[in-house]
């Protein structure tokens, strides 16, 4: 029978036993960036809402404090999500025709309730509460970025387990004072390391790193 | 099993293993305020039904709850006032309040510079000899322009808000001879710089 394969073809499978290696780990590592990347893990994506709400205009511009409208943060896992009530407070007299605010004002008639777009989900495997958080002093900035430069809303980490743990690991790096927690002014630089010592003492700061504290 | 049956099944297991792993993403039950398919109205976060009472909401405390005594508003608070619950209401009141009535509770907060209507000063005669109890009344069911801020603000806060627009009226019409001995140095070198 004649020769199916010229003998070069034998260099070429040893090359492409070779780059099979190569060509796995690459593979392996452009699925891990994909898995990292914005589309999988939706970092610094704004999303689309209903309304355009704005927390730029309304923490930065305005002052307002995160418990006037996430009222619950404090005692429960659970921040809150302002009801239509709330933003009427305001609304029903500012920027009262704007055509912007039109869905507020609908749902205040209709008493139907405005669906806000989630930001941040967890899976319902994992466990978060924000109230142990807020007062072991880790503050909203910590997690969720500048909040007051978001004209719409953005996740700014990737709620990875890994990202939950490099803090678990080591609380002490992130603690600032329980006064600053709702502060978007606060910079971590803003405390040195024996003043984050102390807080970690008077706070009594643990590692916790063990699984079922998160998968419960 | 021909190599076409064994692709499909390795393809069917696949699935259903990425199935599963949603199915735990996402388990069937409500994260709070999440949309519902079954209730009319699309929230599993139920409203209250009129005419009921939740447990551990029974409010007959009428001082309390509704800031009345034998219906009239309270002329005195329900509880006794101490320095923890007075800075409790300094932070309570500049997160509900001072929007609209600025830190210093004369109305011109920075919502009221962009448009709101101006609420009165917390200083003009009528509101300084105003009981608790009318305070209370405000908070809990509106005034006009005003909503009611039942909903974000627990009772007994609303007792620290009032002791502390009390302590701002007194803030704003003290004389030195009110100020005790110790404190009077400190403001008189404030005031000198
Ligand atoms: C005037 C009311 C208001 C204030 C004040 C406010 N928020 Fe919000 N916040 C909202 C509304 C409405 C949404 C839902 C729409 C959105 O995601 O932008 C929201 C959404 C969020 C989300 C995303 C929630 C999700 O879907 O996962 C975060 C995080 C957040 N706010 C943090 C903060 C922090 C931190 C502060 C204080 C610095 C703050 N907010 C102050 C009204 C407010
Ligand atoms: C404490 C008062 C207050 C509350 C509560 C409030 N707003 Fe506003 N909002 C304002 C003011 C004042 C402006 C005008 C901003 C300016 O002039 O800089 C504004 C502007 C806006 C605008 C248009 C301008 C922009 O691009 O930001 C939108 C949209 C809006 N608010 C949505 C909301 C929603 C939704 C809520 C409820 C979650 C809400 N607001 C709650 C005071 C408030
Ligand atoms: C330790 C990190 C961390 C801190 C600190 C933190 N958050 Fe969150 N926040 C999260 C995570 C994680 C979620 C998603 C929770 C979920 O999906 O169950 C979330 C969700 C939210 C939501 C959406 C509603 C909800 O509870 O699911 C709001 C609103 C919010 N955070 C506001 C705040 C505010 C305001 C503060 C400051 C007091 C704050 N967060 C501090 C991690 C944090
Ligand atoms: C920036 C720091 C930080 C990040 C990020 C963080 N945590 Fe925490 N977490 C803490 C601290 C501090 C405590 C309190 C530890 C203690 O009690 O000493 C805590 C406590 C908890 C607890 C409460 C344990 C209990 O016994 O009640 C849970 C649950 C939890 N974290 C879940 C999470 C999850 C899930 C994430 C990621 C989505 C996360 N945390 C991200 C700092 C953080
Ligand atoms: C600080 C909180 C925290 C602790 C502690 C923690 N986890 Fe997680 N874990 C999470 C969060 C949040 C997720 C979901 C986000 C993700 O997939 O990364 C997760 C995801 C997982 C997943 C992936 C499931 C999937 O479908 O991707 C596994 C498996 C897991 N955890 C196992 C463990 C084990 C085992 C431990 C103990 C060694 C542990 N976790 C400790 C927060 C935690
Ligand atoms: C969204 C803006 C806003 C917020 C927040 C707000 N108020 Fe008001 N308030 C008003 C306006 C506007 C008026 C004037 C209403 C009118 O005359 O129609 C008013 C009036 C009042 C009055 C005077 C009633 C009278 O007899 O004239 C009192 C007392 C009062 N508010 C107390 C409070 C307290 C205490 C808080 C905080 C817990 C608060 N308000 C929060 C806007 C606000």
């Amino acid at each position: 029978m004649a020769q199916i394969f010229h003998p070069s073809f034998n260099t070429l499978s040893r090359v492409s036993i070779f780059g099979a290696v190569f060509f796995l780990g690459a593979a392996v590592w452009g699925w891990d960036r994909l898995l990292r990347s914005p589309y999988n893990t939706q970092v610094n994506v704004a999303r689309e809402q209903p309304v355009p709400f704005s927390h730029k205009h309304h923490v930065a511009g305005l002052g307002i404090d995160c418990r006037f409208c996430h009222t619950s943060v404090e005692e429960s896992a659970f921040a809150g999500i302002p009801p239509t009530k709330t933003c009427m407070g305001c609304h029903s007299l500012v920027w009262k025709d704007a055509p912007m605010l039109e869905k507020i004002r609908e749902s205040y008639r209709t008493d139907a309730p405005v669906e806000w777009v989630r930001v941040h989900d967890l899976p319902d495997f994992a466990y978060f509460d924000h109230s142990i958080h807020v007062s072991k002093g880790i503050g909203c900035t910590t997690c969720h970025g500048q909040v007051d430069e978001m004209p719409l809303t953005w996740r700014e980490n990737t709620l990875n387990m890994d990202w939950c743990l490099s803090c678990h690991r080591d609380p002490e790096v992130f603690v600032r004072d329980r006064a600053d927690v709702f502060s978007t002014e606060w910079r971590p630089d803003d405390v040195s390391a024996e003043e984050r010592a102390e807080l970690a003492e008077r706070y009594h700061l643990e590692s916790m790193t063990n699984c079922s504290v998160c998968h419960r | 099993m021909s190599a076409r049956n064994r692709l499909g099944a390795a393809l069917a297991g696949a699935l259903l293993l990425t199935a599963c792993r949603q199915d735990m993403h996402d388990q069937p039950r409500y994260e709070p305020l999440e949309a519902s398919a079954f209730f009319a109205d699309g929230r599993s976060s139920r409203p209250q039904v009129a005419g009921t009472v939740a447990r551990g909401e029974l409010r007959l405390d009428a001082h309390l709850y509704a800031g009345t005594v034998n219906g009239e508003p309270a002329t005195e608070f329900p509880f006794e006032i101490t320095m923890d619950v007075l800075e409790r209401g300094r932070e309570r009141y500049d997160i509900f309040c001072s929007a609209c009535h600025d830190y210093v509770g004369n109305g011109e907060g920075i919502v009221v510079r962009r448009g709101l209507k101006q609420p009165p000063s917390f200083h003009i005669e009528r509101l300084r000899d105003a009981p608790p109890g009318y305070f209370f009344d405000v908070i809990t069911r509106g005034f006009g322009a005003m909503y009611d801020l039942s909903d974000k603000v627990p009772v007994e806060d609303r007792w620290a808000i009032i002791a502390y627009v009390r302590a701002l009226q007194l803030s704003q019409n003290a004389t030195m001879v009110e100020v005790p001995a110790g404190m009077r140095a400190m403001l008189e070198s404030e005031a000198g710089q």
